[in-house]
Order: C-alpha cells, then sequence, then structure tokens
C-alpha cells in the first residue's frame, strides 16, 4: 500500500447524495480475479452512454487531473464491493470528501490507502462553492481550502493513521497476534 | 456487572484483543465466501506465502454471477467461468467446503447458510457481501465486509472492526392482513432513511418480530443494511431453536443441550441501554412499494408519491424512474417480476407466490422470473408442487442463484423497463443497465404479475 501524507489538488465535485457502490462499479464489471483495472469502468453508467460514448455532462468527464472527489452525504452506500474502492483508487483518486460515509465503503477505502475525510455539511458546502483546489494533511488531520484558507479538521483512528502514512495494512497487524488468537480459541473450548 | 444489550454479549465474547487507540480484534466463528469477493483474498494470502488459518470454519458457494438456466451445462460466460473455476481451484486448493453448481447445497450464500445450520445463536459470522446481516435473525452478529478483510479473516480467522454503536428498533403491535416482513423492513427503512442506520448495529425487538417466522426475520435482517446499519440482530427463542435443530451443521444430542442452554441466555439485559431507540406501531404499516432509486424511496402502495422540492437527488431519481410527485403507483404498468435474492427467495416466499397466483395466469405485458435460492428451495417446491402452479401462472422458474437482484449474469431487466422485484436494492442500473426497480413483497410481486399494474394482494388472500 502506498504511503499517505499530505496533498494539493483540484477536486471533482459530485454534488449528489447517497452515491451507491453500484454506481461506483457496477456489479456487470465485477468479475475480474484481481484487484486491477477497475478504473475503466468507474461510474460506467453515469460516465458513458450505451454506445460507449463519454457523457461531457458528468462532472468526471470535465476534471481530469484532480486527485480529490468531493460527493454529498452518504457516499458508498449499497454493496460491500471493495471493488469501490480499487476502481477509484485505479482511476487515480487519493480521497474522498463527504459529509458522511457508509461504513463498509470506509473501511474498504482505509484498507486500500484511500483516505476517506469526513467534514460538516457547512464545509462540504463551502468545498463545492469554492470549487477550486484543496489541501488534505493527515498528519495534522486538517483539510483546507486553497484559495480561501477555510480549514476544517477531520477524524481517523490513530491505528489507521499510523498504517495510512507508513504503507501498512491490517493483515500485518493481525498476524503479529496469532499467538493471542489461539489462546483465544483454546479458551472457548 | 452493568447490564448488557445482547449485542454487547456477543461481540465481548468474540474479541480476542481489545484496540487501545483503533478497532477491536474480533475472533469469527463462520466465514461463508463467494465467487465474486474472494479471488483477489485467495490471491493476497498466497502472496504473502500464510496459510488459510481455520478452512473447517470456511464454506463456500457459487451464486453471484452464476445463470439460472442450464446449470450443468459449462457456464457460457467466459469472465463469469472463470471466477467460478478460480473459486473451485482455490477451495480444492486450502481444505475449503464447496458447495458450486450442480451440488444439492448449492445456493444464495445467505439462504443456504441458515438452512444447513450452518447459521446458529451466539456466532460471529461474516461473507464478503453486505446481505450477511441476513443471520442476524439467529442472534448472531453478521456482516459484510470488504475483500481486504475477507483476506484477514482467511490469515487469522479474525476481522479488525471497530465496535458500532447501538440501535433497538422495536415494533408492537399486530401486523395487519397481507403485511409481510417485507414491508416491514421497507416501511422502517423509508421513515429512517439509508443512512439512518450507519454506524449502528441494530437489535430489532417487540412483538411484530417474535410473530414473524425465522424466514421472515431473516427478510428484516437482511435489509438492515439498507438502513446503513452494519447489521441486524434478533434475541433467538424457541422459533430459533425448533428452526437449528436437526440441520446437517446443527449440533446433536449433548452438543445440542449445552448449546441450547447458552443459547437461551442470548438476550439483552432488563436495564441495558442503547445508544438511539425508535419505535413504530405494526398497526400503521401496509403493503409497501419503491418509487426512487434508494430503498428509502419507499411508501405505501395506497400513497402517493411525495415531492421534496429542490433537492437534486430526489429529482433525479424521479426523472430516472419517470414517477411524478403525487401521483399513485397504484396501477401503474410493469413490466417484469422478479422473485428471487437474499432477501426473499426461500420456500415461503415461494409458498406466498403460489397462494396468489394459483388458479391464475400473469398478464401478457409481464415477464415473470422466480427464482429459488437454494438448490434446496428448488427441490422443497417441486416436492411441494409450487413449480406447477407458476408455470400455470406463466411464471419462469430457473435455477438458484442471485440472478436480476445485481444482474450479473444473463438476468437483466431491459433499458427503460420496469420491474416489480422482491429483491433489496433499487439502485440505478441495479438489475440491467437503465432498468428501474420497484421493490415490494413476494405477495405484491405476484399479484402485480397478474393484473399487469401495480397491485395490492389483498384481493387474492381472501
Amino acid at each position: 500500500m502506498e504511503k499517505f501524507i499530505k496533498l494539493i489538488s483540484p477536486i471533482v465535485p459530485l454534488t449528489l447524495e447517497n452515491v451507491d457502490t453500484d454506481q461506483i462499479i457496477p456489479a456487470r464489471f465485477l468479475k475480474s480475479t484481481s484487484r486491477d483495472g477497475f478504473g475503466e469502468n468507474l461510474f460506467r453508467d453515469w460516465r458513458f452512454d450505451k454506445e460507449g460514448v463519454e457523457n461531457k455532462d458528468f462532472v468526471l468527464n470535465r476534471v481530469k487531473e484532480a486527485e480529490v472527489l468531493v460527493a454529498g452525504k452518504n457516499f458508498g452506500c449499497g454493496s460491500s464491493r471493495e471493488h469501490a474502492a480499487w476502481a477509484l483508487v485505479d482511476y487515480g483518486f487519493k480521497v474522498v470528501v463527504s459529509s458522511f460515509f457508509a461504513d463498509i465503503f470506509k473501511g474498504n477505502a482505509l484498507n486500500n490507502g484511500l483516505l476517506p475525510v469526513q467534514v460538516s455539511e457547512d464545509f462540504l458546502q463551502a468545498i463545492f462553492d469554492n470549487n477550486g483546489e484543496v489541501e488534505v494533511d493527515l498528519e495534522n488531520q486538517k483539510i483546507s481550502i486553497v484559495a480561501t484558507g477555510q480549514v476544517e479538521s477531520f477524524e481517523i483512528s490513530a491505528y489507521k493513521k499510523h498504517c495510512l502514512v507508513n504503507g501498512l495494512d491490517d493483515i500485518d497487524f493481525l498476524l503479529s497476534n496469532k499467538t493471542e488468537i489461539e489462546k483465544f480459541e483454546k479458551s472457548r473450548i | 456487572m452493568a447490564d448488557k444489550t445482547l449485542f454487547d454479549k456477543l461481540w465481548d465474547a468474540h474479541v480476542v484483543r481489545k484496540g487501545e487507540q483503533g478497532p477491536d480484534v474480533l475472533y469469527i466463528d463462520r466465514h461463508l465466501i463467494h465467487e465474486v469477493t474472494s479471488p483477489q483474498a485467495f490471491a493476497g494470502i498466497e502472496q504473502r506465502g500464510v496459510p488459510l488459518f481455520r478452512p473447517k470454519q470456511t464454506i463456500a458457494t457459487a451464486d453471484h454471477n452464476v445463470p439460472t438456466l442450464d446449470q450443468h451445462l459449462p457456464i457460457k460466460e467466459e469472465l463469469s467461468r472463470k471466477q467460478v473455476e478460480a473459486l473451485k481451484a482455490n477451495c480444492e486448493k486450502y481444505g475449503v467446503e464447496l458447495y458450486g453448481l450442480g451440488h444439492q447445497n448449492q445456493g444464495i450464500v445467505h439462504v443456504i447458510g441458515p438452512e444447513l445450520g450452518i447459521t446458529q445463536p451466539g456466532m460471529t459470522i461474516v461473507c464478503g457481501d453486505s446481505h450477511t446481516s441476513t443471520h442476524g435473525a439467529f442472534g448472531a452478529i453478521a456482516f459484510g465486509i470488504g475483500t481486504s478483510e475477507v483476506e484477514q479473516v482467511f490469515a487469522t480467522q479474525c476481522v479488525l472492526q471497530s465496535k458500532p454503536k447501538s440501535m433497538r428498533i422495536e415494533v408492537n403491535g399486530k401486523l395487519k392482513k397481507g403485511v409481510s416482513a417485507k414491508d416491514i423492513i421497507l416501511y422502517i427503512i423509508s421513515k429512517i432513511s439509508t443512512s439512518g442506520g450507519t454506524g449502528y448495529f441494530v437489535e430489532f425487538a417487540g412483538s411484530a418480530f417474535e410473530d414473524l417466522s425465522m424466514e421472515g426475520r431473516m427478510t428484516v435482517c437482511n435489509m438492515s443494511i439498507e438502513l446503513g446499519a452494519r447489521g441486524g440482530i434478533i434475541a433467538p427463542d424457541q422459533t430459533t431453536f425448533d428452526y437449528v435443530k436437526g440441520r446437517d451443521f446443527a449440533p446433536k444430542g449433548k452438543e445440542w443441550d449445552k448449546n441450547l442452554a447458552y443459547w437461551k441466555t442470548l438476550v439483552t439485559d432488563a436495564d441495558a441501554t442503547y445508544d438511539k431507540v425508535l419505535s413504530f406501531d405494526a398497526a400503521d404499516i401496509s403493503p409497501m412499494i419503491t418509487f426512487g432509486t434508494n430503498p428509502a424511496m419507499g411508501i405505501k402502495i395506497a400513497d402517493i408519491v411525495p415531492s421534496l422540492n429542490g433537492d437534486q437527488s430526489f429529482k433525479k431519481a424521479l426523472e430516472y424512474m419517470q414517477v411524478d410527485a403525487g401521483a399513485s403507483l397504484k396501477g401503474k404498468t410493469v413490466d417484469y417480476v422478479f422473485i428471487g435474492s437474499c432477501t426473499n427467495a426461500r420456500i415461503e416466499d415461494l409458498r406466498a407466490v403460489a397462494k396468489v397466483v394459483n388458479g391464475h395466469k400473469k398478464a401478457d405485458n409481464i415477464t415473470a422470473w422466480i427464482v429459488p435460492g437454494s438448490k434446496r428451495v428448488e427441490a422443497q417446491a417441486i416436492e411441494e408442487g409450487l413449480d406447477k402452479i407458476f408455470v400455470e401462472a406463466g411464471f419462469e422458474l430457473r435455477q438458484p442463484g442471485c440472478s436480476a437482484c445485481l444482474a450479473m449474469n444473463d438476468d437483466k431487466v431491459p433499458e427503460g423497463k420496469y420491474c416489480v422485484s422482491t429483491s433489496n436494492r433499487n439502485f440505478e442500473g441495479r438489475q440491467g443497465p437503465r432498468s428501474r426497480t420497484m421493490l415490494a413483497s413476494p405477495e405484491t410481486a405476484a399479484a402485480t404479475a397478474l393484473k399487469g399494474y401495480i397491485t395490492d394482494a389483498s384481493e387474492y388472500l381472501n
């Protein structure tokens, strides 16, 4: 997993609420047995028409080269498919900002080095209104709007922060608990 | 000791190591896997060079992308076939029991777990599928996980999880005639939104749930994820014990007695508190239907589509569905009826459909698919003669799988067509690109198939 520390990037503003994982990556594109290549079909049915022609009105086709997706509340609801996080990462996103994330999506994002930044409704609106670059600083847990200097802090567990900053994953940690796990199993018999 | 909720008791009993500044290490009793969310996790442990820690606690089936016709033939679609073959190869390599296509125990992962007795009270159960919440109906902690977490369970039989907050949803009173478990959960979701339960684990309590069969309880817990909740749980009772007893994987003899004694302690203590409590009156619930593109956009069939001026997401949903605020959906012509999915494809659901359609014919404008939840459900339906009732009514009885619930296989609703579906999600394109889904109970779906337009089943239930 790539290490995450700090970035400054333009944003892709997706103002819709309740964006579900079926929109992020439709089920018919889940047939790969690897983790790669899902970015191609990210937001497939919003990005392309049925002939595969780009929909010029869709925000992802208007803003390229951004590493931060900013979305309306309850982003990532629905299916547990980690392919949604893989698709966002594969496409090039490093941060998703919203005023509320669905639980499973949030966990999946963190497990793939994609930082979910939860902000207040007001700050989300300020980001949308400004529509310019944001700076995301994981070390200090702050997100700011570059043009206006508005700043908000965000929450992340100390453990997950440690993982992201160092590019570690949960399995390394869990494997280091093997003895305790075996002891736990014995205690239940 | 402080009073505890049922959820607290089970969570605490499975914590291997408490996280000080992060998640707990939570032990998993049963891990269910399927072809779509497991291959990358198998590849992960392979790459790390670690073994599958507890293969005997892992059970696999092929359900998400399998065809529902001609299952005895090789899968035609190459990518689906490769995924199913990869599952088989991985299960053989790592010693995991697989109920693949053609096996008498094959079926939708959340249907076979309970029917085989794999799902038992007091357990922790995970699967790389959000509807794992289904198993909470047995008084188990069951929730969906991502593929990285599937890999965690493969490697250590544990997942790292932060303990969610607790919510109690009570529904008391008697349900009106013709109101099913599906209507209860669609009603609750319509009241508290698709994010109302996010961050929580929900305990469903009250007489309306106590009166439900195990299958009805599974329908309710299945859709707790549609509230945003990680899972739902219902305290086990005699209905639960009677259901589990005698099933293939259920404990037998002395083991049964020992387990039963423990299961009987799985209740919320009298003075336990929750972070949030909601209550509803069973008498207020009526047959439901959804009009929009998330499961909370539901109304009583008798009501009109609401309006939410100025909300762009709401407006987009109505445009997508081509329904108007202020309109009634009752009488609206539809094209497809899908009876299936981990929400409503168990034997009682098929019986409910048969009861409505028996002696009738579907309308000419309707294509009606019935996809049983498992081979065992299919066999039971045939034994009871339900297959004949379906065929005579013009319904197509297919073979088990997830099918048109998520349309990974060929069972797709065409662009622009309306489908009244017993499944769990009405997201844009869920049942096929640009298809339009309306969620409802098996009874409503069956009655709609007969009339050709959205219909309350009550006239067929007298």
